[in-house]
């Protein structure tokens, strides 16, 4: 149900463009939809796991990375020299985050063992 | 839209629905690898998708900084130790951060030079767009800062002078206001630009004043900075998996904040403003409690060998030197002789959330023997050794018998109610809060000086001979 409340919102967007105002209301329920369930999801995350969780978080948050990527790529009919670059060194900040966040959290979630 | 745009936004919402079931996965340890890998394939998907972006010129920008960014992501995944866990994570902070403020400034570059249309950019983007740029550019260079005092660069103490507070109060008005003016008047591109210097340096006036012991609070809030960060540079792209992983994020360091400030007892502000274990606040001991009782190693020994329980508690000292280890062999020649050995851990114990059981992981301890405050505490009294290693304030029972301590009302863990107490510790001197500590004092504790995994190493030896 949860779930379903947040995907309905995304088909209600488009990808680029200027910001509607229906947009920005779409685009606020789904922040206010990831918020409540973010809170219920990592509400149970027991604290032995508080670590991984911070850095997973942040691997995923690097997810920003599919932003730099367009900005890197130079989009636009016109597109500018200087927003290239600045999104070419946000590809490389983004995609160390995304990679190093989870080999280190796969690293961290093998050392937990229930036996020895 | 053209097919490119379902298929991109498809790979969007089924990312979005695996990063949630990844982080869901965190909520067991047993759980939680194939929770990640969920995540991991849901992080592909969304990248896969956005090349397939057809608005995209060249693709060897992209697939150069792919590359060199994945180099240095495994390189400094595979080989961080986990003592440094605290940096690395500080400094991922800081890298994510810095993307989004990077995307931010991209964007606002590209509409006040022309690349594109001036009209887009209303005044709900540039709000959106400030929010980006603000926590952005603060979380860098805050986060370098936190970097900088967990390596050991910078000092550890709280950097504090007259007027501070006011002096960080008023440039952060003045950002804010820029930035209010900014939504107004997007087009001001001087202001933009000074807003943009003067977050970079809100950041480290933010963190300069707050010392290593605040560290978990400080990592949590910058994760939480960080991903919503990410969440507003969804809102300027009108990109939906951006909100939901930088609020899930945004989310997360939040709830740790709140966590970490009541395992100290204290609120956020204080925290953050309260400059705590500086030389200013610290209070005068007050030539109390007598002498502390140095024990011999080999006595030790013994009450270990013949205990029925022993109980560890590690502190960040552990981390320090490195004595994970060491604590985890300690505990294995006492369970050889029937011993039950259990780990209680205070929430703010390390310089991160989590930091102290990431470490015994690490040296194989299982983690159902690692206790949270509230499940272990009842136990002390039927507990033969409590053994603390390298912390403090955790234990300092003036936080539960005086009300006047500066630390009053943080929960600890009851060692001091353990049939006997033993604290491994470098030195005499305080501990980084720089209050006194009772425990340490009391007829029950014994004193045992030095290096502690050189301790711990001689203790296992000792126990095998008892």
């Amino acid at each position: 149900m949860i779930l379903f409340s947040i995907i309905t919102p995304i088909f209600l967007l488009e990808t680029s463009g200027a910001m509607t105002g229906a947009a920005v209301i779409a685009a606020l329920y789904v922040f206010a939809l990831a918020a409540f369930l973010g809170y219920q999801v990592i509400s149970r995350v027991p604290p032995l796991l508080h670590t991984p969780l911070m850095s997973a978080t942040n691997a995923i948050s690097g997810i920003s990375l599919v932003g730099s990527i367009v900005i890197a790529g130079g989009t636009g009919p016109h597109h500018s020299k200087v927003a290239m670059i600045l999104g070419f060194i946000a590809v490389v900040c983004s995609t160390t985050n995304v990679v190093g966040g989870f080999v280190i959290t796969d690293r961290m979630l093998r050392m937990f063992k229930r036996k020895k | 839209m053209v097919w490119q745009t379902y298929f991109i936004e498809f790979s969007y919402l089924l990312a979005s629905i695996l990063f949630i079931l990844g982080l869901k996965g965190l909520s067991h340890p047993e759980t939680a690898k194939r929770g990640m890998h969920m995540a991991e394939f849901g992080m592909l998907l969304a990248i896969i998708g956005t090349l397939m972006h057809f608005e995209i010129v060249s693709y060897t920008w992209i697939i150069v900084g792919l590359l060199f960014g994945s180099t240095l992501g495994i390189a400094m995944g595979l080989w961080v130790p986990m003592t440094a866990m605290p940096q690395r994570t500080a400094l991922s902070h800081a890298f994510g951060a810095f993307a989004a403020a990077l995307v931010g400034i991209a964007e606002y570059y590209s509409y006040t030079h022309g690349f594109k249309p001036l009209a887009d950019l209303d005044h709900v983007k540039m709000g959106a767009m400030g929010f980006e740029i603000l926590l952005g550019s603060l979380t860098t260079t805050g986060s370098l800062i936190a970097f900088g005092k967990l390596q050991g660069i910078l000092p550890g103490q709280p950097l504090v002078y007259r007027g501070q507070n006011i002096f960080n109060m008023s440039l952060l008005a003045v950002t804010i206001g820029l930035f209010i003016y900014l939504i107004f008047v997007p087009t001001a591109v001087i202001p933009f630009y000074i807003m943009l210097g003067l977050a970079f340096v809100f950041g480290v006036l933010l963190v300069l004043p707050i010392g290593s012991a605040d560290m978990p609070v400080v990592m949590s809030l910058l994760n939480s900075y960080a991903g919503l960060a990410s969440a507003a540079t969804g809102f300027v792209l009108g990109n939906n998996v951006l909100i939901i992983a930088g609020t899930l994020d945004g989310f997360s360091g939040f709830i740790l904040s709140i966590l970490m400030c009541r395992a100290m007892n204290r609120s956020i502000t204080n925290v953050l403003f309260g400059a705590f274990g500086s030389a200013a606040t610290a209070p005068i001991g007050e030539g109390q409690q007598g002498v502390m009782r140095e024990v011999g190693l080999e006595d030790i020994a013994v009450q270990m060998a013949y205990a029925s329980k022993v109980i560890f508690v590690p502190g960040y000292g552990l981390a320090t030197a490195q004595a994970q280890h060491a604590v985890r062999e300690l505990a294995n020649v006492l369970e050889s002789r029937g011993v039950t050995v259990k780990y209680g851990i205070h929430p703010v114990a390390g310089r991160m959330p989590g930091h102290m059981n990431v470490l015994l992981a690490e040296a194989n301890v299982p983690y159902s023997q690692l206790y949270e405050l509230e499940q272990i505490n009842p136990e002390f009294p039927t507990t033969d050794v409590a053994v603390v290693i390298g912390a403090n304030d955790v234990v300092n029972p003036d936080a539960r018998d005086n009300p006047s301590s500066p630390i009053a009302g943080m929960p600890i863990l009851e060692v001091d109610h353990a049939k006997s107490v033993v604290v491994l510790k470098r030195g005499q001197g305080k501990g980084f809060s720089g209050l006194e500590n009772p425990l340490f004092f009391k007829p029950v504790t014994g004193m045992l000086y030095g290096d502690a995994k050189d301790t711990l190493t001689k203790l296992v030896s000792a126990v095998q001979h008892a």
